[in-house]
């Protein structure tokens, strides 16, 4: 099948299965069973790991195929935001790294929906410095025994399987001591709390693990491997939140430039030329996203480069978000029924704190793509157990 | 939509380079901006003999290449980033102009680098003017080739360019049209945009470079990231404004009712961006930066002066709230 007879039949699907659908960052339980059964759908129609290994469950197709069918779904609001961390990091990070096993049992039932994925690796001392973390992993006779706590953690309250990175061993330097597994999140130990967020909405949650056991085949890549594995992970987070991997797009965005151009005076000079900015902000990231990914397609890979397309959506979603609460005016900020512009500035910063922070994707920028000196740091050499972490009165 | 370089184009981009740092590098620039023509004829003969550039869009039938803007683009982007003197985007507006109006008279001489064409952009100012055997001068839809005349050269901003007044005598009348000058003015912000893309990638490769080998209170200055986060921005810039000339050029080439915006955001965005980090490739230079010796000085001049080249920038921000229908 030619490319376009491809995108002819995605479109078609699309339409006979997903006009109506919507997609909700803090779904019920209704919601959460309405999203698996349109995930099943999408799957048992071919439309999930498009080009993700077919003898893992996925459809083995290129990512010329994966991007045409990412193309048609703009125009269409999928239900597939509790699954975007299993789609955008975990299962990528098992494609990459899982053991065959692993990929036998967790693939699949991924890719169909069946099972939900969270990602577990900041804790409340570490953030950005997410090699700081404390959770600690020790060896037992049939696996290991996790405890500690987890943090920021994205759909865990909907999850089934989470990636976990831990402390294996606190005797060398942080980077050298860390080891990822698979753990269950309905394992004996495991504590889920939503998080309210400054939305008021529960995006993430707080993990608290006290004595689980993780059996031994659960490791992913090698005892003290850890960092190397998160790194996979970090890399696919940033592309898939720079390409919009579960992101809902740009349609029924109050604040972008579509929508706020029906809804502001565009008579006064001045809110034209804000538009403007809005306009000139929006195409400018738009055209490097699709800049990015011709190249991708032209086997040049974006690489650390994604984390400028990654920063300058985040600077993009506070700037317009800020944008058009300031244009509305008091009434974005006191109402009687909507809020929906309310909820734009609140949800905000999100996006340059999820996934690194702005300052640590401007370090990446820095180091990976422009080359310049890394700055000294007093934590490589150092013996886990004698560094300072965390929050110091 | 094309935004990614062929391999062919990559090829002309590496020509291009090379010859412009073995014939044109920066001492070379200074000495010829301070020269009686403001540049070295001999540069100018190899560019248009050897390398054929300065008939690379005029077509074939007119002894050019017949080359896209894609290609164009290329080539403006490395003559920015070698700050190279003298009338060559002078000449390649004059070529736009008059390839699209269909003038069949100069186009071959201009082909040939025996002529040297430039374009009255407002009134009676012209880049180069003083140096140009032929001005065009533009009133409103009506275009004439004015030979001759007075020419009055203009202290300027950006030593590596020059510009004079023209005197507006008699001249042969030029075939056109409202709507091809409609075209012609967007190609010219493309063109010029694409000159700006270089001066703002040498303005960053300037200060990556030397924000490697500085050193201050015993590090190199890189990795501070009072430094470093800055340059990440500025890299920013450099990839959405080389995303939007690519897309510009495309649309010259290949989507003509598209050319009209993705045009004025060439301006608007990469006219500003260019200066931007021009300024702050000076201001991170420190001192030395500020220094008539130090280059940093002429790409800043050359970024202000081509973002005000086609008009104050406003223009391009209202004509995009027009083409928008806001």
């Amino acid at each position: 099948m030619d490319l376009e007879e491809y995108r002819r039949r995605a479109r078609s699907w699309l339409e006979a299965n997903a006009r109506r659908s919507r997609d909700e960052d803090d779904p019920g339980a209704d919601g959460v069973a309405a999203a698996k059964a349109f995930m099943a759908d999408l799957y048992d129609a071919g439309y999930s790991g498009i080009s993700w290994p077919a003898e893992w469950g996925g459809q083995g197709l290129s990512q010329a195929e994966e991007r045409a069918f990412a193309e048609e779904a703009k125009d269409f609001t999928l239900p597939t935001y509790v699954f975007s961390i299993g789609l955008g990091m975990c299962g990528p990070t098992l494609v990459d790294l899982g053991t065959p096993g692993q990929k036998a049992r967790h693939l699949r039932p991924l890719l169909r929906g069946e099972e939900i994925w969270c990602q577990l690796f900041s804790e409340p001392g570490a953030g950005s410095d997410v090699a700081a973390l404390q959770t600690r992993a020790t060896e037992t006779e049939d696996g290991w025994v996790v405890s500690g706590q987890k943090v920021w953690t994205s759909v865990a309250q909907h999850a089934d399987w989470g990636l976990l990175l831990t402390r294996t061993d606190v005797d060398v330097p942080k980077h050298k001591g860390l080891s990822m597994f698979v753990v269950d999140m309905h394992a004996p130990g495991v504590t889920v709390r939503p998080l309210r967020d400054m939305t008021g909405r529960a995006h993430f949650n707080e993990i608290f693990f006290d004595d689980v056991h993780i059996p031994a085949e659960n490791l992913v890549g090698r005892v003290n491997d850890g960092w190397n594995c998160a790194v996979t992970t970090l890399l696919h987070e940033r592309l898939s939140i720079s390409s919009g991997v579960g992101m809902g797009g740009q349609k029924d965005n109050p604040v972008a430039f579509e929508a706020l151009r029906h809804t502001v005076d565009t008579g006064d000079p001045l809110v034209r030329d804000q538009l403007v900015e809005l306009y000139i902000r929006s195409r400018a990231l738009a055209l490097f996203n699709q800049r990015l990914a011709q190249e991708t397609k032209a086997g040049i890979f974006p690489g650390a480069r994604g984390s400028a397309a990654k920063l300058l959506l985040a600077e993009l979603s506070m700037f317009q978000a800020d944008l058009a609460t300031s244009l509305a005016g008091p009434e974005a900020v006191a109402y009687e029924d909507g809020g929906r512009l309310a909820d734009s500035i609140s949800l905000a910063p999100a996006l340059s704190l999820g996934g690194g922070t702005n300052e640590i994707m401007r370090n990446i920028i820095g180091d990976r793509v422009l080359n310049l000196p890394p700055e000294p740091r007093v934590d490589k050499t150092v013996p886990f157990k004698d560094l300072k972490t965390g929050t110091r009165q | 939509m094309n935004l990614v370089l062929t391999e062919e184009q990559r090829e002309l981009r590496g020509t291009v380079r090379s010859f412009l740092a073995a014939a044109s590098p920066l001492p070379d620039v200074r000495r010829a901006a301070e020269s009686e023509s403001g540049y070295d004829p001999a540069v100018y003969r190899r560019l248009n003999g050897e390398l054929g550039l300065a008939g690379l869009i005029v077509p074939q039938e007119y002894g050019g290449a017949g080359a896209g803007y894609a290609e164009l683009a290329i080539v403006l982007e490395e003559t920015g980033a070698a700050l190279l003197p003298g009338p060559f985007l002078a000449t390649t507006l004059a070529a736009i102009l008059l390839t699209e109006l269909g003038d069949k008279e100069l186009l071959p001489d201009i082909a040939a680098g025996t002529t040297v064409a430039t374009v009255a952009l407002d009134g009676d100012r012209a880049l180069n003017g003083a140096e140009a055997d032929v001005v065009l001068m533009v009133d409103g839809a009506r275009v004439r080739a004015v030979r001759g005349g007075g020419r009055t050269p203009l202290t300027t901003l950006d030593p590596t360019r020059r510009q004079a007044r023209v005197e507006a005598v008699a001249g042969e009348a030029v075939a056109s049209s409202e709507a091809g000058m409609e075209r012609v003015r967007d190609l010219f912000a493309v063109a010029v945009a694409a000159e700006q893309l270089g001066v703002l990638r040498a303005s960053l490769d300037a200060i990556v470079a030397y924000s490697r080998i500085r050193v201050a209170f015993g590090r190199l200055i890189g990795s501070y990231q009072g430094v470093k986060h800055k340059l990440a921005d500025m890299h920013c810039k450099l990839e959405q404004a080389e995303s939007i000339v690519r897309n510009a050029a495309w649309a010259a080439d290949e989507a003509p009712g598209e050319l009209p915006l993705a045009a004025a955001l060439a301006q608007a965005y990469v006219g500003r961006a260019c200066f931007e980090v021009a300024r702050d490739s000076l201001l991170l230079h420190g001192g030395i930066g500020f220094t008539w010796e130090h280059d940093a000085h002429l790409y800043y001049k050359r970024a202000k002066s081509d973002e005000v080249l086609l008009g104050p920038p406003r223009i391009h921000r209202a004509r995009l709230a027009d083409l928008l229908e806001l």
